[in-house]
């Protein structure tokens, strides 16, 4: 067969369209990064200009979706057997793993130079690092290695804000730390919480999940534990620099709604869920999409009323 | 195999291809952007040349 009939058959059906392309870039998980970025620079006590501003948040995502795609070009065997990741483009087909490995490595060396050169190497650097924790210490060693995998590769998706807030000032203090943490404790209920109600995928593919290992019943009660730490962390976090009477408010709230989730994910067990399809652990996971968002919502808010003598305390 | 100015594959990679240049275009004028922008700022200075620092 000739390379023409290749190309007019074989690589014909299912082509990988831009959108499959994009779509290695895990758009959710970017859209979590530009938002949380966007949370540190404005959150900085330091003024950047919009240009320059709207540059560190676009090549921070770019870092972001460079990692997304080398992380699916590395878990190309696994994504295929889970029902949650079988349609991404590389199961599904439409993108060649090496293309994936490509596009990663473009990616992540255009994003570092870019952000070093539009801002400060130092954020260049810490870029750098990210994707390398990500890819590197969470996907390729830890992911397939300990059921901790989720605990310690959180730290990769809280990396942001702490990226946001050196772009704009060029240094390091408390309270980007603080938004990291945020990200941090909140990662592993989030994602427990998926695990109970995605069932056999996780076992399936043979990744060391806490469900897997440790059983459900121990999943939940590390979720009620992760949710206690993670409310003392997040209304502490209101008497900070970045923090305010309106973040305050959100948290109080929003912590005692998550925590009442978490103790009835506690008290149930698999018969009660199987019962109503996961109802509470479903609604946990969606309300905290939400507990993230609007933790930095306030965040941004309390900053963004700052200059004009509102915000903060 | 006769050679047409529009193969097949053209049409089939058109979506992607736009997307592409698209793209291209878009990074050029955000580097023209931040270049005006660091260039006009305040602490702006050339760098130093050899004989200036001699």
């Amino acid at each position: 067969m000739s390379d023409a009939s290749i190309n007019a058959s074989t690589v014909h059906e299912g082509e990988a369209s831009f959108g499959d392309y994009f779509a290695l870039l895990k758009p959710r998980v970017m859209s979590l990064v530009v938002f949380t970025a966007f949370v540190g620079l404005i959150a900085a006590p330091v003024g950047v200009h919009p240009v320059i501003g709207f540059c560190a948040v676009l090549f921070i995502a770019i870092g972001g979706g460079a990692s997304g795609a080398l992380n699916m070009w590395w878990d190309a065997d696994i994504d295929q057997v889970m029902k949650r990741t079988k349609s991404r483009p590389i199961p599904a087909g439409k993108v060649e793993a090496g293309e994936a490995l490509s596009l990663g490595l473009a990616l992540s060396g255009l994003s570092v130079i870019m952000l070093a050169l539009a801002t400060n190497v130092f954020a260049g650097a810490f870029l750098a690092f990210t994707i390398f924790f990500y890819v590197v210490v969470y996907t390729m060693w830890l992911k397939r290695a300990t059921p901790q995998n989720i605990v310690i590769g959180g730290a990769a998706g809280a990396f942001p804000p702490v990226i946001g807030w050196i772009a704009a000032t060029g240094s390091m203090s408390v309270e980007p730390w603080l938004m990291f943490a945020l990200t941090f404790m909140w990662t592993p209920p989030h994602f427990w919480a998926l695990c109970l109600f995605m069932r056999s995928d996780y076992d399936d593919a043979g990744v060391p999940m806490l469900t897997v290992t440790h059983g459900r019943p121990a999943t939940r009660k590390h979720i009620l534990v992760y949710t206690a730490l993670l409310a003392i962390l997040a209304v502490g976090t209101a008497f900070s620099g970045i923090g305010g009477p309106i973040y305050l408010a959100v948290a109080l709230v929003m912590n005692a709604l998550f925590l009442h989730g978490a103790w009835k994910i506690f008290g149930r067990n698999e018969d009660n869920s199987e019962a109503d399809d996961f109802k509470v652990e479903r609604s946990f996971f969606k309300l905290s999409l939400l507990y993230l968002f609007l933790h930095f919502g306030a965040i941004l808010v309390e900053a963004t009323l700052k200059p004009y003598g509102l915000g903060g305390w | 195999m006769a050679l047409n100015k529009e193969h097949e594959l053209h049409k089939r990679r058109h979506g992607r291809n736009l997307g592409v240049g698209l793209l291209l275009a878009s990074f050029v004028v955000l580097v023209l952007a931040l270049t005006l922008v660091k260039v006009t700022s305040s602490g702006f200075q050339f760098p130093q040349t050899q004989s200036e620092q001699n």
